[in-house]
């Protein structure tokens, strides 16, 4: 698997690029800068980019611009964002127009190897990663009363649903049959009125698209 | 008043430069708050000044003699009056300035610069300054002045007449020095005069003293004026105080996030990829190695902790609606947000509000045994509304220390306000009203 790596702490970058070439991706470019980012990406075409969000010269959201600039323009190429704080509505621009391929991490997740690297692989491989901090910032915001009648399991269904796990892993992390998660994901989508869908990605767009409405 | 007098006369017994006017410039010094230090004993230096000061003050007469002798030219007169009025007060203050060590403030002008002159004599005439500066000129001054040239010569009476014993000698017999030796009028003499040494500069200076409250009262700007402009200067230089200190809480954010954060991510990175890609080493080794991995993650999440604490990013960059949501998100129980703002306000007030929310969401979580929180945030015009209510068990009392007593305080910092409904057995209700922006 190709990748671009855009950041611009030189220590971070170099970081990055020992991880994702440890665990058999190939760094074709590492920028530090959005711009950058976007020329090695149209060149090379990689299958996943890993960008930072705060990048020279403003510092401000110059990562997010640029990974919705290149969903827009290949959408084959899937993109991890890291940021230094969850911004919720970075994330809902990112998924709101296609959920296969995007991920968006608090930057100090890189720290721990394994779950960064199990994010970047579903990514790489067309599915979500969410960082469980956006999860909980979305589920915090006022909205319509079906949410309101989950129970305390089914909200945390969804939001290991929203985070872009699978059925199996839901039911890993939660102790309970992959029957019992098919249930309370039926009974999710009856409560908060969502056609049922069979992909994952299907599912937290319809999840966010809900809970973005505010 | 009494701690004043004592402390101005403890300073001046360690001597300053010169002590025989270091009492009036230290009343020009206190000119705001101390009334008038004790006036100094007639026969010091200092009252040998103040004999100047009310001497210096004789030209200033003459417009109220040109006034009282004139009989054809009122109409001029008065009008050479408005013209020279704030002249003359400026005169009057640059010779308490001199000779009184007292500093009366300027008034500010009845009209703006530049005003055209019909307007201009409009302000002038509806100006409360223009009448208390004339009444200084034409009664309280020369008054004042005519009482002190009778003090001053009532020194230099007495000066004469108490040394009438040297030279009374000299005077034919039968004038009133040398009363033919039926009265002992030599001996009589001598005591007016040495009372007169006595009383006039005793009197000389404590017209001065009069003089002095006067000018302060009606040459310099009212009272409720300059207590209007110390209140404005005050709120400026608070609101530039807790700007500072906000701008130096990011700074130290800023400097923790280049700096330490990033070489720590950097170190527990090394250490993941250290712990899955070595696969020869010993199990002692490797437990060292997933140990100081585990240590150095502790130590990120503490560092972002620490750096919320200061000023997060995320509300410089995104503002208090992005802030806010990781707050209830982290709440140790269940928060409903509900933020409305249309626009972003002063960063000092986004810093206050987000503090506020996340201190009062843990008061909450510590005290009230609540289930959970509605938090609701909107703009109301000028004011940022924060409302944050929980179904705990209510009587939060908002004068005993659990913490809201630092909330009002931080509100207040910016002149807002936070108010508390907390019946027994809840719901507690904590509105806090902010400006949007520092005046």
């Amino acid at each position: 698997m190709r990748a671009v790596i855009a950041e611009d702490s030189v220590l971070l970058r170099v970081g990055l690029v020992k991880v994702l070439e440890a665990v058999g991706f190939e760094v074709v470019a590492a920028v530090g800068d959005a711009e950058a980012l976007l020329a090695a990406v149209e060149e090379h075409r990689p299958q996943v980019v890993v960008t930072d969000v705060r990048m020279p010269p403003g510092f401000t959201d110059e990562g997010v611009r640029a990974a919705l600039l290149i969903r827009r323009q290949w959408p084959e190429v899937a993109v991890l964002l890291l940021s230094q704080y969850v911004e919720e509505r970075y994330a809902a621009d990112l998924l709101a127009s296609n959920t296969s391929g995007v991920g968006y991490l608090l930057k100090e997740r890189v720290a721990n190897v394994d779950d960064f690297v199990d994010a970047l692989q579903r990514v790489a491989a067309g599915g979500t990663a969410l960082d469980p901090e956006v999860v909980s910032q979305l589920l915090v915001r006022r909205h319509r009363d079906p949410l309101e009648r989950l129970t305390p399991r089914e909200r945390d269904v969804l939001k290991l649903m929203a985070q872009g796990h699978s059925n199996t892993a839901i039911a890993e992390s939660l102790v309970v049959s992959d029957s019992a998660v098919a249930k309370h994901i039926s009974s999710i989508f009856t409560k908060l009125e969502l056609p049922t869908a069979d992909a994952t990605h299907r599912r937290v767009l319809a999840v966010l698209r809900y809970l973005g409405e505010g | 008043m009494i701690r004043t007098t004592s402390r101005l006369r403890e300073r001046l017994r360690q001597g300053a430069a010169h002590p025989s006017l270091a009492w009036v410039r230290e009343a020009g010094e206190q000119y705001r708050t101390a009334p008038s230090p004790r006036p100094p004993v007639p026969w010091s230096r200092a009252a040998a000044h103040e004999g100047l000061l009310v001497a210096a003050g004789a030209p200033f007469v003459l417009p109220l003699l040109f006034l009282l002798t004139t009989d054809q030219f009122w109409l001029s007169c008065t009008a050479l009056m408005v013209l020279f009025t704030g002249r003359l007060s400026r005169a009057q203050r640059s010779r308490f300035r001199a000779l009184g060590g007292l500093a009366i403030p300027e008034l500010p002008p009845a009209a703006p610069p530049g005003t055209p002159w019909p307007r201009r004599l409009l302000a002038w005439c509806t100006a409360e300054s223009s009448y208390r500066q004339l009444g200084y000129h034409l009664v309280v001054g020369p008054l004042l002045t005519l009482l002190g040239a009778a003090a001053l010569l009532g020194c230099g009476a007495g000066v004469l007449l108490s040394t009438v014993i040297g030279w009374g000698w000299m005077m034919p017999r039968g004038t009133a020095v040398r009363g033919g030796g039926q009265t002992p009028s030599v001996l009589i003499f001598t005591l007016i005069g040495a009372a007169l040494l006595f009383a006039a500069p005793w009197l000389l200076v404590r017209i001065a003293r009069i003089d002095r409250r006067a000018a302060r009262a009606l040459l310099g700007p009212s009272r409720a004026r300059e207590l209007q402009q110390r209140v404005a200067d005050l709120a400026e230089s608070r609101a530039g105080v807790v700007d500072a200190a906000d701008a130096e809480r990011r700074r130290i954010e800023r400097d923790l996030h280049d700096g330490a954060q990033q070489r720590l991510v950097s170190l527990a990175m090394n250490l993941g990829l250290a712990r899955k890609t070595l696969k020869d080493v010993s199990p002692e080794a490797m437990q060292v190695i997933v140990d100081a991995h585990e240590e150095a993650q502790a130590a990120i999440a503490e560092l972002r902790d620490l750096v919320r604490g200061l000023h997060p990013v995320v509300l410089e960059d995104r503002g208090l609606d992005a802030a806010l949501s990781g707050i209830a998100a982290r709440a140790p129980l269940p928060v409903r947000l509900d933020v409305r703002l249309e626009r972003r306000m002063a960063s000092t007030v986004e810093a206050v509000a987000y503090f506020v929310v996340s201190e009062a969401l843990a008061n909450v979580a510590k005290h009230a045994q609540a289930s959970r929180v509605d938090l609701s945030v909107s703009q109301l015009g000028p004011t940022l509304r924060i409302v944050i209510t929980d179904d705990g068990i209510g009587g939060a009392d908002p004068t005993r220390g659990t913490g809201l007593v630092g909330l009002r305080k931080r509100a207040a910092s910016v002149d807002g306000t936070l108010t508390i409904s907390s019946p027994l057995g809840g719901p507690t209700v904590i509105t806090v009203e902010l400006p949007c922006e520092l005046s």
